[in-house]
């Protein structure tokens, strides 16, 4: 039996007579890459958030990292790393700054931080840039910056909300060459997208459509099950009946 | 504890790197101290005035000699004719004239009472204003002088005296308004922005997801900006005593306590600001707008409170700036003690602590 980091029991999210998230359940095992698609408004930032310790779900059951989402919210976020679309370092200070910055902020010791950001750089090629502001460097490098950051405090789970948007394909690649090498190490991987190219990638994706769960399965699976010759497609006969328009 | 210090280190990054912003806090009170203590001074030095006497007796040259020894004059003396004075007021350069009648020595001795016509150019209101106030002022002087000297009992002279010297130094009572003003821009709309552009630019969501704790967030913003408002603080301080000759007659300590519980008070405003904005113009136009025209107006350094409309007047008590003014000019420049501000601090205080519950409580809200 797999060790399951994330267990969501009939999960759901209102605001007023708005059900964002609708009744979901699904579970998330150790090392696991787990896509998570859905046309804009379906619900998956609102399910992130709840997952991440930002907003409590209106009712049903959730563990991340083996605690509730209802009373162990800080010791949820002191288990997992966090990455949104938007660059969200510190454009006015240098590569090393930022990372002893968000590794101070996540309690790593003072030691461990030197010695791993010198890791870190060298690993990103970044020598020359380390002592240079986050600002002037490529989007492309901006977010697989993020990304080590994210994972820098070496959390059980890292959440990453749509990370490629606007880079372009090679760094892109590169990217998931960076999640596949965390997933690897032991790292679970709970990745929302647009890209449906990229859902190719995950161990496990689920769609969702208008606050539910519409499918769960490998990408495989999902193109049995729909007939379809990609994601793309499983996506587009899935989508075709939410109700709730895309904004 | 640990992360708290690289939080405020990160802060004081962003603040050193933002030359522009350093810039406006640390340029806008040395340009409001020197503008409010040099340009704007209602004084007036080495105006131009004519004194025109026709009775040349020892009465009116005291009173000339008096005249020509302040410093505010530059006496030209002429027997002008009263038809040449518009004339020589429209030439330019002359502020004033002071015509004494042919039988202004006589008449003070045998009537006790003599006429003296001022007459200034009015198309500049306060400069005129001034000037025959400093006549008036020096004339009133030298009537009480020579009271003074028949050994009759007049003891209202100090009191004409202070009100002179209060002209004398028109910086007086910028000072407290400067400090009150200044503090409230630098807090209030600098901590705002500073709260704001991590919403904006989503450091502020990675935060939230962080173990740090969100009212940390807040504490660590503010200190920064505690620190650089309490230098700020020194240096007006620093160039209104040495640059303006304005003394501070009462406690240095309490005056920094004071200040201090002000500069908080500005803090839990712009915090509260930066809750309810997401984008840092609209944070700033807040706080500058919402701020400083109230400061300006009901602090009454600029207009004197007494005269406005009674609503006005009950407006001003929730401008926290009105209070620390009072606090300010009671300590600064009268030289009282805590037993006289206690009620001012209090009130204060009182508004720092909702402001700043308030604060907190919309920041923690927010997250759910």
């Amino acid at each position: 039996m797999e060790e399951k980091v994330i267990i969501c029991k009939n999960l759901t999210k209102k605001f007023g007579d708005f059900v964002a998230v609708d009744n979901i359940s699904f579970e998330v095992n150790k090392g696991e890459i787990f896509g998570f698609l859905g046309a804009n408004g379906a619900g998956k930032t609102t399910a992130m958030r709840m997952l991440c310790g930002l907003s409590f779900p209106t009712s049903g059951e959730a563990a991340v990292a083996g605690f509730n989402v209802y009373r162990q919210q800080q010791m949820i976020k002191r288990n997992i790393g966090y990455m949104s679309q938007k660059f969200s370092l510190y454009e006015d200070l240098t590569v090393l700054e930022n990372i002893r910055f968000y590794g101070g902020v996540y309690g790593v010791p003072g030691e461990i931080i030197k010695s791993r950001s010198i890791e870190l750089v060298e690993k990103l090629g970044l020598q020359q840039e380390a002592g240079k502001k986050t600002g002037g460097l490529p989007l492309g490098w901006k977010q697989k910056l993020a990304f080590s950051v994210a994972i820098f405090h070496q959390p059980k789970i890292v959440f990453l909300d749509e990370p490629t948007g606007g880079v372009d394909p090679v760094t892109r690649r590169q990217f998931w060459d960076m999640i596949y090498e965390a997933a690897a190490s032991g790292i679970t991987v709970f990745v929302t997208t647009h890209y449906m190219d990229e859902a190719e990638y995950c161990n496990r994706i689920t769609i969702m459509v208008d606050g539910r769960i519409e499918a769960l399965d490998t990408p495989r699976q999902l193109k049995a099950q729909f007939g379809a010759n990609s994601i793309e497609d499983v996506f587009y006969q899935l989508a075709r009946g939410a109700k709730r328009s895309a904004d | 504890m640990k992360q708290l210090l690289v939080f405020i280190r990160k802060e004081f990054y962003h603040v050193f790197r933002d030359r522009r912003t350093l810039l406006i806090m640390f340029g806008i009170p040395i340009a409001q101290i020197l503008l409010f203590g040099f340009a704007l001074t209602s004084d007036v030095k080495n105006a131009e005035i004519i004194i025109a006497d026709h009775a040349q007796d020892i009465n009116t040259g005291q009173i000339t000699a008096k005249i020509k020894a302040s410093t505010y004059f530059l006496v030209k003396e002429a027997n002008i004719n009263t038809n040449d004075i518009e004339a020589a007021f429209k030439k330019g350069g002359l502020k004033c004239v002071v015509i004494f009648p042919s039988r202004f020595g006589a008449d003070l001795l045998h009537n006790g009472k003599a006429q003296v016509q001022i007459i200034a150019d009015g198309s500049d209101p306060n400069t005129a204003k001034t000037l025959t106030n400093y006549l008036t002022a020096i004339i009133t002087d030298y009537q009480l002088q020579i009271s003074a000297a028949t050994a009759l009992p007049y003891s209202i002279v100090p009191e004409t005296r202070m009100l002179y010297n209060e002209n004398a130094n028109g910086s007086l009572n910028f000072v407290p308004g400067v400090l009150a003003l200044v503090l409230m821009i630098v807090c209030t709309a600098l901590t705002s922005v500073a709260v704001v552009r991590e919403k904006e630019s989503g450091t502020m969501e990675i935060l939230l997801v962080s173990p740090f704790k969100p009212v940390m967030v807040l504490i660590a913003k503010a200190i920064p900006f505690l620190a650089l408002s309490i230098a700020i603080f020194t240096l007006i301080l620093l160039l209104s005593v040495y640059v303006l000759d304005v003394p501070i007659k009462g406690s240095i300590s309490l005056l920094y306590i004071e200040s201090i519980l002000f500069i908080i008070t500005c803090l839990s405003l712009g915090l509260l600001i930066s809750n309810t904005t997401n984008s840092q113009q609209t944070a700033l136009l807040l706080s500058m707008m919402g701020m400083m025209m109230p400061t300006l107006i009901f602090t009454g350094f600029m207009f004197p409170l007494e005269n406005m409309p009674r609503i006005f007047q009950v407006i001003s008590n929730i401008v926290p700036a009105r209070w620390y003014f009072l606090i300010v000019k009671a300590v600064m420049l009268k030289g009282l003690g805590f037993e006289y501000v206690w009620k001012e601090t209090l009130v204060l205080a009182g508004m720092t602590a909702v402001l700043l519950a308030i604060a907190l409580k919309n920041f923690k809200t927010r997250l759910s």
